[in-house]
C-alpha cells in the first residue's frame, strides 16, 4: 500500500524524481494525446518491469542495463506497431515521442531500482502506481493547456467562439511553464505537510 | 553546402533540440546546475550524437531497409547507442585520460539521454542522405551544448536570488527553459521553410 502511495504521490515520477519529463512536455498539447501516451507508458512499464523481474538472476551484471534496454525497445515496438495500426491519427500526432519511451528515465528507472531486486508481483504493483501516477499529471497538464489553447477539451469546445486562445499554452515554452509551475505546487503541498 | 549550413543553423538555433523537441530534458535538469559540467556534458552529448547518427544512418540504409524489418529499428538503435557509448568511454579511458576524467561521469548517462535517440529518430524522418545526418547529428549536439550552458550560466546567477521556496531548483529551471524557448522563438524567421 506504500509502495502504492509512493507512486502517485509522495515519490511522483514526475514532480518529485522529475524522470521521463521529456515526453510529458511533448505530448500534453491535448487530452487525447495525454491519454494515448498514458496507456503507451503503462503497457511498456508493466511489461518490460515484469519481464525483467524474471530474468534478473540470469543476466549478468556488466550488461544489465544493455539487456534492460532491449527488452524495453522490444515493448515499445508492440506497442508502436499497436497504435498505428488502430489509432493512425493518434499515432501521426504522438511521432517520435511512443519510440522516445525507450529512453524515458521512468522505466530504464523502475527496472533498475526495483524490479531488477523484487519480485514479479512487487515489480507489478510498483509499475502500477507509478503509471498511475504518470498519467494523472500528463491528464491534467493536457487538460489545462488544451483548454487555454484552444478553448476546448478532448476536442469539445468549452469556452464557445468569442474566447481568444492564449497560443503560448500549445507552444513548447507553455508546456515548460507550467510544468514548472505543477513542480513548485507539489513542493508547496509537500512542504505544509 | 548551402543545406548543410541550414540544417546546422536550424539544429542549433531555430529548432532545437531542447526547446523545441523537448529531447535531453533530463540531463539537461539534472546536470545544469554548474557551467563546468554542463559543458562537459554538452561536449560529451556532441560526441556521441555526431556518431551515432552516422552509425544509425549506416544501419538503417544499408541493413534495415534493404531486408525490409525496419519495424527493428528501434531495438537496434538503442543498441547502437547503448555500445558506442561503452566503446567511446573505452577508448577515451585508454587515449585521453584528462578528457576522460572531464567527461567520464557524463558518458555512461548518455545511453539515456533521450536527445540521442531522438536525432537519430529524426534524421529517419527527415530522410536525410548520410552528410546531411552526420551533420544533423553533430549540429543537434551543439545546440544542446549551447543551451545546457546557457541555462547553467543563468542558474548559477539563481543561487543568489531570492525566490519562492517552493520554486528553487527544479521548478524554476523548467519556467526559465520555456522563457528560453519564446526568446528562441524569435529566431524562427531566420530560415523560411
Amino acid at each position: 500500500m506504500n509502495q502504492f502511495k509512493a507512486g502517485i504521490w509522495s515519490d511522483h515520477p514526475l514532480l518529485r524524481q522529475l524522470l521521463g519529463m521529456c515526453s510529458t512536455l511533448a505530448v500534453t498539447t491535448s487530452l487525447m494525446n495525454a491519454l494515448f501516451m498514458s496507456f503507451g507508458v503503462f503497457f511498456v512499464l508493466v511489461s518490460s518491469t515484469i519481464i525483467v523481474s524474471l530474468i534478473k538472476n540470469i543476466v549478468p551484471q556488466e550488461v544489465r542495463i544493455a539487456v534492460y534496454a532491449v527488452v524495453i525497445a522490444t515493448f515499445v515496438t508492440i506497442i508502436d506497431i499497436f497504435f498505428k495500426a488502430n489509432f493512425p491519427d493518434a499515432s501521426r500526432a504522438l511521432g517520435p515521442y511512443v519510440p522516445l519511451i525507450i529512453v524515458n528515465c521512468i522505466i530504464l528507472g523502475r527496472c533498475e531500482a526495483f524490479a531488477s531486486k523484487n519480485s514479479p508481483i512487487a515489480s507489478f504493483v510498483d509499475a502500477l502506481a507509478m503509471s498511475i501516477g504518470y498519467a494523472w499529471v500528463l491528464i491534467i497538464l493536457g487538460s489545462i493547456r488544451e483548454l487555454l489553447g484552444s478553448g476546448a477539451i478532448a476536442g469539445l469546445t468549452i469556452f464557445g467562439k468569442g474566447y481568444d486562445p492564449l497560443v503560448v499554452a500549445l507552444l513548447p515554452a507553455g508546456a515548460f511553464i507550467f510544468l514548472g509551475f505543477m513542480v513548485a505546487a507539489m513542493n508547496m503541498i509537500e512542504d505544509k505537510k | 553546402m548551402k543545406e548543410l549550413i541550414l540544417i546546422f543553423i536550424s539544429a542549433v538555433i531555430t529548432n532545437n533540440l531542447v526547446l523545441c523537441y523537448f529531447l535531453g530534458i533530463c540531463p539537461f535538469l539534472g546536470v545544469s546546475a554548474k557551467t563546468d559540467s554542463a559543458v562537459g556534458m554538452g561536449i560529451a552529448v556532441v560526441f556521441v550524437m555526431t556518431l551515432a547518427n552516422a552509425l544509425c544512418w549506416l544501419i538503417y540504409h544499408l541493413a534495415l531497409v534493404p531486408l525490409n524489418i525496419t519495424f527493428l529499428s528501434y531495438v537496434l538503435f538503442i543498441l547502437v547507442i547503448a555500445s558506442l557509448v561503452q566503446i567511446v568511454e573505452m577508448v577515451v579511458r585508454k587515449f585521453s585520460p584528462p578528457l576522460y576524467r572531464a567527461l567520464g561521469i557524463f558518458l555512461p548517462l548518455i545511453t539515456v539521454n533521450c536527445a540521442i535517440l531522438g536525432a537519430a529518430l529524426l534524421m529517419v524522418t527527415l530522410k536525410y542522405d548520410f552528410l546531411e545526418s552526420v551533420v544533423y547529428g553533430f549540429s543537434g549536439g551543439v545546440g544542446f551544448l549551447f543551451i545546457i550552458t546557457v541555462m547553467a550560466s543563468i542558474r548559477e546567477e539563481l543561487e543568489y536570488m531570492d525566490m519562492p521556496k517552493p520554486f528553487k531548483g527544479a521548478a524554476i529551471t523548467l519556467v526559465i527553459t520555456g522563457l528560453l524557448s519564446l526568446i528562441f522563438m524569435g529566431f524562427a524567421g531566420l530560415i523560411s521553410a
